[in-house]
């Protein structure tokens, strides 16, 4: 009897998990079959799940129409750049706020988060005339260290979450054997945060990777990532959904196949230290 | 320890080099970095523009974006003097204003091959300020009424060439059998200064209302404003499609296209592609007449350009200037007709193009989208005077935020949400109050 009820109770969270898992992945699937439509397929109403003429014309005419490369390398450059820049400044900050806390450590950690709370346009203007005085409008370098600051409070607390869990008696005993403080971080420090800080990084890339509103407001042709070449496939007149679809999908294939890849320490980057 | 060390040296020299790709992103000399926005004469311009590229030698960046995303952009570079644009496409509601502000490079000085004359004065007027033409018009486009001619003749009735919203709603009602999927008419309703205020804007001016009076003073809560408001409810609730609160131009577009339609008063630059039997499961079936009028036949029917401009941060604003006189001349209309056949020349701005048989043949309503262009006077758009010129739109910074509140709240009334009362007393607060705000009115 017991055995019957495990079963059932089985079923169903498996049930449950597929339901939730189906929600939540199906844009993505619904953009996947949409970009092997025809333009008048795509908006067929009622909508056609599977039953439509498959075509990939869609992915030939974006790359006929835009340099694909050209804005996947710019997409590379930013993300990766942003994140390691971050990385650079938040780990001495991490650091230090997690194992030589002072007293205002905790206001400075909660100051960090609160400027996360304004809303990016807020900033515009400031931000585009500053770039526009250092002559780095449409500059990979005005992207990758704008959004290596806009990353840095998210960064420096995952990296302090993890730091916390590191006994600090360790980096004592790395002391005693005579190791001064950039060895103690570099080669004590580091190799035992690797997981947390490859969670960090991973995430960071995907949000950078991800961002629209910096990278479209402060790119013309040369620095525009993958975000600007979906943008370009939007309209309000005439049909786009399917070509949108081909490019969108272009756009978040790589970071797609990264994540998979590297799912097991996501979860356990983002998870860790929630449960104690 | 070495190997350590090794993969931090590495990972510096990974970062080193990303930091360094970052900075490799700068103009280079007579290149010309171009904003305009994603619909298909945009996409024939880009296709045939390396035939400029070769005959000049130089150069075009295209950053193509979707339209309200390059209004902000244009708008930040342009306000900032930014430079990121030497060309940048605007429509006929920012020209004049960009213009005023001296924000634009005046283009009065192509020379005599350029054949201003050649432009319909109704185009060449909506795109000048101050006595100075600050974009040229790349296509233009009014508004008309799409009609199933088999439908008509099924159910035995006359589409007269100059219909009444009365007639239409008579029209649709005899059509309306939302059984088949068939609707009485379709109409925008989705909430945006240049969505369901460019039918409702047209409507009202059919019906003999203005926004303001001579001095400023917003006329929404008026018997015309209310009126036509009363009507647009209630023909789209009988007789419209459903969803018709959330639909824009492409949503009827493509219902027309497939036939769900039985009148549908959108752009007159759909009708290439309703004609066009690849795109098109009625083209062969459909019927063009005049924009619907019914107290008054003034502004009855939108005016719209996009036109192409030069900033005046532009650091190649000579260069800009030659590709303007090409992308916009006769002889680009031309090259159009004969690469991309003539139904895709760009419409609306040249007599040389409707003087064209080829085109003629080609495009069979091209005369009544002519007319419609021609009688579009954005600065007399009403029955009563106005203070104010554009004809589904206000040109003055202002409107933006007032045509964009009032149709969120037309939508409202379309939705049923709200009566049609309410949302113009409303309307006419939120008006009162950005007017006297900005120093309009006391």
């Amino acid at each position: 009897m017991a055995r019957q009820v495990t079963n059932r109770y089985r079923v169903l969270v498996t049930l449950a998990a597929w339901c939730v898992a189906l929600t939540l992945s199906f844009p993505i699937i619904w953009t996947l079959l949409t970009s092997f439509k025809t333009e008048i397929e795509a908006i067929a109403s009622p909508p056609k799940f599977f039953s439509f003429d498959w075509t990939i014309e869609n992915y030939f005419i974006v790359q006929e129409r835009s340099d694909y490369f050209h804005h996947f390398w710019n997409s590379v450059v930013i993300a990766i750049g942003s994140t390691l820049l971050a990385l650079v400044i938040a780990i001495p900050a991490a650091w230090s706020m997690a194992f030589v806390p002072g007293r205002r450590t905790k206001d400075i950690l909660m100051w960090m988060l609160s400027t996360k709370m304004m809303p990016a346009v807020g900033v515009l203007i400031p931000i585009y005339l500053l770039c526009k005085d250092f002559g780095l409008l449409d500059s990979r370098i005005a992207l990758v260290t704008i959004l290596m600051l806009m990353n840095l409070p998210i960064v420096i607390w995952m990296l302090f979450t993890y730091l916390k869990e590191i006994p600090g008696e360790i980096l004592e005993a790395a002391r005693m054997d005579g190791a001064n403080l950039k060895n103690e971080i570099l080669y004590v420090l580091v190799p035992m945060a690797v997981p947390g800080i490859a969670s960090t990084l991973l995430l960071n890339v995907i949000l950078s990777w991800n961002e629209s509103f910096w990278t479209l407001n402060l790119t013309g042709a040369n620095a525009a990532p993958l975000t600007a070449f979906i943008a370009s496939y939007s309209s309000p007149e005439g049909l786009f959904y399917a070509k949108l679809s081909a490019a969108s999908i272009m756009a978040i294939a790589p970071i797609l196949i990264l994540g998979w890849f590297s799912q097991k320490q996501l979860v356990r980057g983002l998870t860790f230290g929630a449960v104690k | 320890m070495f190997q350590k060390l090794t993969k931090s040296s590495g990972m510096t020299a990974l970062a080193l080099s990303v930091l360094a790709g970052a900075g490799a992103g700068t103009l280079q000399a007579e290149t010309l970095t171009i904003a305009t926005v994603n619909n298909a004469d945009m996409i024939i311009m880009q296709e045939l523009s390396p035939k400029w590229e070769k005959k000049t030698g130089n150069k075009l960046n295209w950053v193509i974006l979707e339209e309200n995303v390059l209004r902000q952009r244009v708008t930040t570079d342009i306000a900032t003097n930014g430079g990121t644009y030497d060309i940048i496409t605007i429509g006929a509601y920012e020209a004049p204003l960009w213009g005023k502000n001296n924000w634009l490079v005046s283009l009065d000085d192509f020379d005599s091959s350029y054949n201003y004359d050649d432009i319909f004065p109704t185009v060449r007027n909506g795109l000048t300020a101050d006595g100075h033409l600050y974009a040229v018009p790349f296509y233009a486009e009014s508004s008309f009424t799409f009609y199933r001619k088999d439908l008509f003749k099924a159910a035995g009735l006359t589409m007269p060439v100059n219909p009444t919203w009365t007639q239409i709603e008579e029209f649709a009602a005899k059509l309306h059998k939302p059984d088949q999927e068939q609707y009485g008419i379709c109409l925008r309703g989705k909430a945006g200064w240049g969505d369901n205020m460019a039918v409702f804007g047209t409507m009202v001016n059919a019906f003999g209302g203005r926004w303001f009076d001579m001095n400023w003073k917003p006329e929404l809560d008026s018997p015309e404003w209310l009126n036509a408001l009363t009507f647009y409810t209630d023909i789209v609730q009988k007789y419209g499609a459903p969803g018709t609160p959330n639909n824009g131009h492409n949503e009827n577009r493509a219902m027309f296209a497939s036939g769900k339609c039985a009148i549908w008063v959108d752009a007159t630059s759909a009708a290439g592609y309703i004609y066009n039997p690849k795109e098109s499961s009625v083209a062969d079936v459909t019927g063009f007449a005049a924009a619907p009028s019914e107290v008054s036949e003034k502004g009855n029917g939108w005016f719209w350009a996009w036109a192409l401009s030069v900033p005046k941060s532009s650091k190649n604003e000579d260069v800009a200037k030659d590709f303007l006189a090409w992308a916009t001349s006769e002889e680009y209309v031309n090259l159009v007709g004969e690469e991309k056949g003539w139904v895709a020349a760009p419409p609306g701005t040249r007599k040389s193009t409707y003087a064209n048989s080829d085109y003629i043949k080609a495009a069979p309503f091209a005369k009544t989208v002519q007319k419609q262009i021609l009688s579009a006077d954005p600065a007399n758009p009403s029955a009563k005077p106005v203070p104010y010129t554009g004809v589904q739109f206000v040109a003055i910074p202002e409107f933006q935020g007032i045509g964009t509140y009032v149709g969120q709240m037309v939508s409202a009334s379309l939705a049923g949400t709200m009566s049609p009362s309410e949302v113009l007393k409303a309307s006419q607060n939120y008006a009162r109050q950005e007017m006297t705000r900005s120093g309009y009115i006391k």
